[in-house]
């Protein structure tokens, strides 16, 4: 099963499980926040509404469109970040 | 009087506005949703221009309209005073600007001339080595979806979801099957007026648009190349341009890019990357922010770069309000005021010029003689 890393923590996954359902199973919410300070989270689960963006491995994906994989590093954006 | 305005977008409820004030009644088809074409997919930049005494004429008006309507206009419309600023990349270019200058300050417009040393200051994430920049201070953006529904509230008027299916003598025929009377039919649905007249002598022209992630990088006015005219106004080739937009998120809009015969709404990747590529020889650390996304949508340009507005040629109680191309939502208020002068006999220094659409005929007679 991948090993990759949410926000700084180890942990392991299913294969065929997308970054967003890991981070969700992880409970690791709200995704982000709007410019007004709103929680943000996944709203479609289908790559339209761009709601569940996250950063894989340096990069903002769409994370209910990205599979999980063996090394991955996944952080929320920097606004949620920054609050931790 | 009855009026039906067809099209939804900024320009017809621009017009819905302006006939209303007039005391029409108006109704307004839209098949789609209010400021959903063409209105929502461009920059909403406010831009005065001056590639023709007719097109600077119609700009500056309409920017004076726009400051008049501001302090009206829901938050949620994001107007902002930001300015424009033409960047010049080397002295040729610059030495374009002084007579642009005096033609902006003829037309009442304040425009200033930035050196290299003032452009790196008003704007430290441009590129060193630029050879300075037009400071246009009373242009402005807008997020147009928002003011067309506020014109048409404003307007009273009603609006119907349903597309026409064709023009009949005093009104229109729906798809639906209906018939709506009125004494003044206005076709403002951009390019799909060529669905309803065939032979008017416009074209699509396809732009592409990104957003960027909100991040670090900030620019303060709308920044453009001067060689923009050149893309605007060139041949029919593809061709890009530096055309950058702050938002007020703190995310950046980026432009633009001309392709003519391309009518569908795909990304045309390359042509993509190199419009990226242009804005980043410009603002060089744009490599290091994300996109979050693009789109693109269509312009409608007629052959002289200026709007079809006026009376059709040979349709009785038939105007026309279309052929904008990029400049749309600028002029979207000049345009309604003069088509309110052309059915009301009321004033606008707009009619000096000749924007209806029979100067096209008049052009075609003179090619036969």
């Amino acid at each position: 099963m991948p090993e990759l890393t949410l926000d700084g923590v180890r942990v392991t996954v299913p294969a065929g499980t997308t970054v967003l359902a890991a981070l969700q199973n992880a409970g690791l919410s709200p995704l982000r926040r709007s410019l007004s300070g709103e929680a943000r989270g996944a709203l479609c689960g289908m790559g339209s509404c761009y709601e569940c963006r996250a950063v894989v491995d340096g990069l903002t994906v769409r994370s209910c469109l990205t599979p999980v994989r063996d090394g991955q590093n996944v952080c929320r954006l920097g606004e949620v970040n920054r609050e931790l | 009087m009855k009026a039906i305005v067809i099209g939804g977008g900024l320009v017809g409820a621009a017009c819905a506005d302006a006939l209303a004030r007039y005391g029409a009644r108006v109704t307004v088809l839209e098949p789609g949703p209010v400021g959903g074409g063409a209105t929502a997919a461009g920059m909403g930049h406010l831009v005065v221009m001056d590639d023709s005494p007719a097109q600077l004429a119609l700009t500056a008006r309409s920017l004076q309209l726009w400051e008049a309507l501001a302090p009206q206009l829901p938050v949620q419309a994001d107007y902002h005073a930001c300015g424009t600023l033409w960047v010049a990349s080397d002295e040729e270019e610059l030495a374009a600007v002084e007579p642009k200058r005096q033609a902006y300050l003829a037309a009442g417009r304040e425009a200033t001339l930035l050196n290299a040393a003032e452009l790196a200051r008003a704007e430290p994430n441009l590129r060193p080595g630029l050879a300075g920049a037009l400071r246009v201070p009373g242009d402005s953006v807008v997020y147009a979806p928002v003011v067309a529904q506020f014109l048409l509230e404003r307007a009273g008027a009603i609006v119907r979801r349903e597309a026409v299916a064709e023009l009949i003598g005093g009104g229109v025929r729906l798809e639906s099957g209906e018939t709506l009377r009125a004494d003044l039919v206005v076709v403002a649905n951009g390019i799909g007026a060529v669905e309803l007249l065939p032979g008017l002598p416009l074209r699509q022209r396809k732009g592409h648009l990104l957003i960027t992630e909100r991040g670090p990088l900030h620019v303060r006015h709308q920044l453009v190349e001067l060689g923009y005219l050149k893309s605007a106004h060139g041949n029919d080739e593809d061709s890009v341009a530096f055309n950058v937009q702050p938002r007020p998120t703190g995310q950046l809009l980026i432009g633009s890019s001309r392709q003519f015969e391309q009518p569908d709404r795909e990304i045309d990747w390359p042509l993509l990357r190199r419009m990226l590529r242009r804005a980043a020889e410009f603002l060089p650390a744009l490599e290091n922010i994300s996109a979050l996304r693009s789109w693109t949508g269509q312009r409608c340009a007629s052959p002289d770069h200026l709007p079809l507005v006026g009376p059709h040629p040979h349709l009785d109680g038939v105007f026309l309000a279309t052929g904008h191309e990029g400049l749309g939502i600028t002029t979207a208020l000049g345009t309604a005021e003069l088509l309110a002068a052309q059915v009301f006999g009321s004033s606008s220094e707009l009619l000096e010029h000749d924007f209806t659409p029979a100067r096209f005929e008049r052009v075609s007679e003179v090619v036969h003689a």
